[in-house]
């Protein structure tokens, strides 16, 4: 290995779902010590901590993890960077590692969002006052939201995939159905998902619409949830020992990327471009391409994401996400599985820990070690997350040779 | 009969209701609220831009679940004005699939969101179908 590369020595996740007797430092300090108990290191080790929190009570979630499993006086770096907190916390420790200022890092993200319901719309009631006064950066004299469009993230992913619908053709209510069923019939098999069950496409598209076509299943599941990495370059891993050495995975590409300015960008959020943009750097930093993936997990936060995400990930020809999901490709036994573990939809999606947690079930393949759900042979893989605003993060990974 | 007042700073009233994007007088980008600077080119001069009235519905979704107090179902969607794009709901017509579709023309009508105590009426806006290209 190259002195320059960065590699994972160790990552976990927590189980998805309800926690009700674990705060967000318990659930970050599982995380983190079974991340540190799988790369056979202790914080003693560990020369930079990035920590991301995003709906959590504010406090500086790296300065409490500390406290709770090793105060070292090294370098804190608390983030936030909304869906894709987890992947900046990686990001930032892997840029930390490979700036040289340590040889190892540790990345964390958690979040408690067990029950928390509708989000991006606000929770509370929204009243208009006694007396028109314009307000706010539109002059606006009431509430707007509901009245100008939505801010709920069902709403605007809806319109994201109904605008690729729009451009390509294709779509429907049915399709986008389709796609949860499959990411749904993946989290069987997964035991750390928030949910496991079978839902079958009638049930799918009966259940409680939330906003058309996002019926309540096809949203990511609220959950509580961790997951933790610790990274190393490829100096320092050549001086570990063989089996450290046998289990680490290659990080190829780490990229992150913000959307660059384009016509309406800021009347719809743009998720396309950023994630094209961040695409294309890790295929030509992994030197590898879409091809060459045994599986991807992306930002499914709705089935009408994970279409257009098909196209901007490359994993098919520009405007062909429709026949690609319909020739069978993203399913497990299909060319380029994606969202094996279930996805956001049914493995869950507490926030700042979606972007380390999708990693680790990249890495759980590329190990070996994904038990009944392994993808056979799994050489390479790819991780995507995303958040509205916009940042998006896009990890290649790929299998130690030794 | 009191005053009337726009819901926001970039709705006109009067004979012809139309919205107004702030222009960047170097590149043509437009913005709904005020910038320091374009975020396309960087240029720091702006100038009011009359956005036409009528467009056609480039995406859209039926909300059924919003936040507590918004009247639901609503359609909101996203309008191409000529070139600008416009957020808006789309209204006078069934918030369901088979009453609003993608690609269909529709025009910026007018209504009154409220009163105040002091009477004056706070007048929003969403996009109506043009006649003639709804119901089939
Ligand atoms: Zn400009």
């Amino acid at each position: 290995m190259a002195a320059d590369e960065i590699w994972i020595l160790g990552i976990n996740m927590t189980k998805f779902g309800k926690h009700p007797d674990l705060d967000t430092v318990d659930l970050a300090a599982e995380a983190t010590m079974r991340a540190l108990s799988d790369a056979q290191v202790t914080m003693k080790d560990i020369g930079v901590l990035a920590a991301g929190n995003l709906m959590g009570p504010g406090r500086a979630l790296g300065q409490q993890l500390q406290k709770q499993v090793g105060q070292t006086g090294i370098p804190v770096y608390n983030v936030a960077n909304a869906c894709a907190t987890g992947a900046t916390a990686l990001r930032t420790a892997i840029m930390a590692v490979k700036a040289g200022e340590c040889g190892m890092g540790l990345a964390v993200g958690v979040e408690k969002l067990a029950g928390a319901g509708l989000l991006g719309g606000g929770g509370q009631a929204k009243s208009d006052g006694a007396r028109y006064e314009p307000n706010g950066r539109y002059g606006a004299v009431a509430t707007i939201d509901g009245r100008i469009g939505t801010d709920t993230m069902p709403g605007v992913f809806a319109q994201i995939g109904m605008e690729y619908g729009h451009r390509y053709g294709g779509t429907s209510f049915e399709l986008f159905a389709r796609i949860s069923e499959k990411n749904h019939a993946h989290s069987t098999l997964n035991p750390l998902a928030a949910y496991n069950k079978r839902m079958s496409l009638e049930q799918i598209m009966g259940d409680v619409m939330i906003a058309y076509p996002n019926t309540r299943p096809m949203c990511s599941a609220n959950c509580d949830g961790a997951a933790a990495a610790v990274v190393v370059s490829g100096a320092k891993l050549r001086t570990l020992a063989p089996d450290q050495q046998r289990r680490a995975v290659k990080v190829s590409a780490s990229v992150l990327t913000t959307d660059p300015w384009e016509e309406a960008c800021q009347v719809l959020p743009n998720v396309n471009t950023l994630t094209r943009n961040a695409a294309q750097q890790a295929y030509e930093q992994a030197g590898v391409g879409p091809e060459d993936l045994d599986l991807v997990e992306l930002h499914d936060c709705f089935a009408t994401a994970e279409l257009v995400h098909y196209d901007n990930l490359m994993l098919c020809q520009p405007g062909e996400a429709v026949p690609y999901f319909e020739s069978g490709a993203t399913w497990r036994d299909g060319k380029t599985p994606v969202n094996v573990s279930g996805g956001l939809q049914s493995k869950g999606h507490p926030i700042a820990a979606t972007g380390i947690a999708n990693i680790w079930e990249v890495c759980h393949h590329l190990r070996g070690e994904a038990g009944d759900r392994q993808i056979a042979d799994a050489k390479v893989g790819l991780a995507h997350v995303i958040g509205l605003g916009s940042a998006c993060g896009v990890h290649i990974l790929e299998r130690s040779a030794a | 009969m009191g005053q009337q007042v726009p819901l926001v700073d970039y709705l006109v009233l009067g004979e012809s209701p139309h919205l107004v994007a702030r222009e960047c007088e170097a590149c043509g980008a437009g913005f709904f609220d005020r910038r320091n600077a374009c975020a396309a080119c960087g240029g720091t001069s702006f100038a009011p831009r009359p956005v036409p009235a009528e467009g056609e519905l480039r995406t859209f979704t039926i909300v059924a679940h919003a936040a507590p107090g918004i009247p639901v179902p609503f359609v909101a969607g996203v309008v191409d004005c000529g070139g600008t794009s416009v957020r808006g709901n789309v209204i006078n017509t069934s918030p369901d699939p088979d009453h609003v579709r993608l690609g269909m023309k529709v025009r910026l009508v007018t209504y009154v969101v409220g009163t105040d105590d002091d009477g004056t009426e706070a007048i929003g806006f969403g996009f109506e179908p043009l006649e003639g290209t709804d119901g089939n």
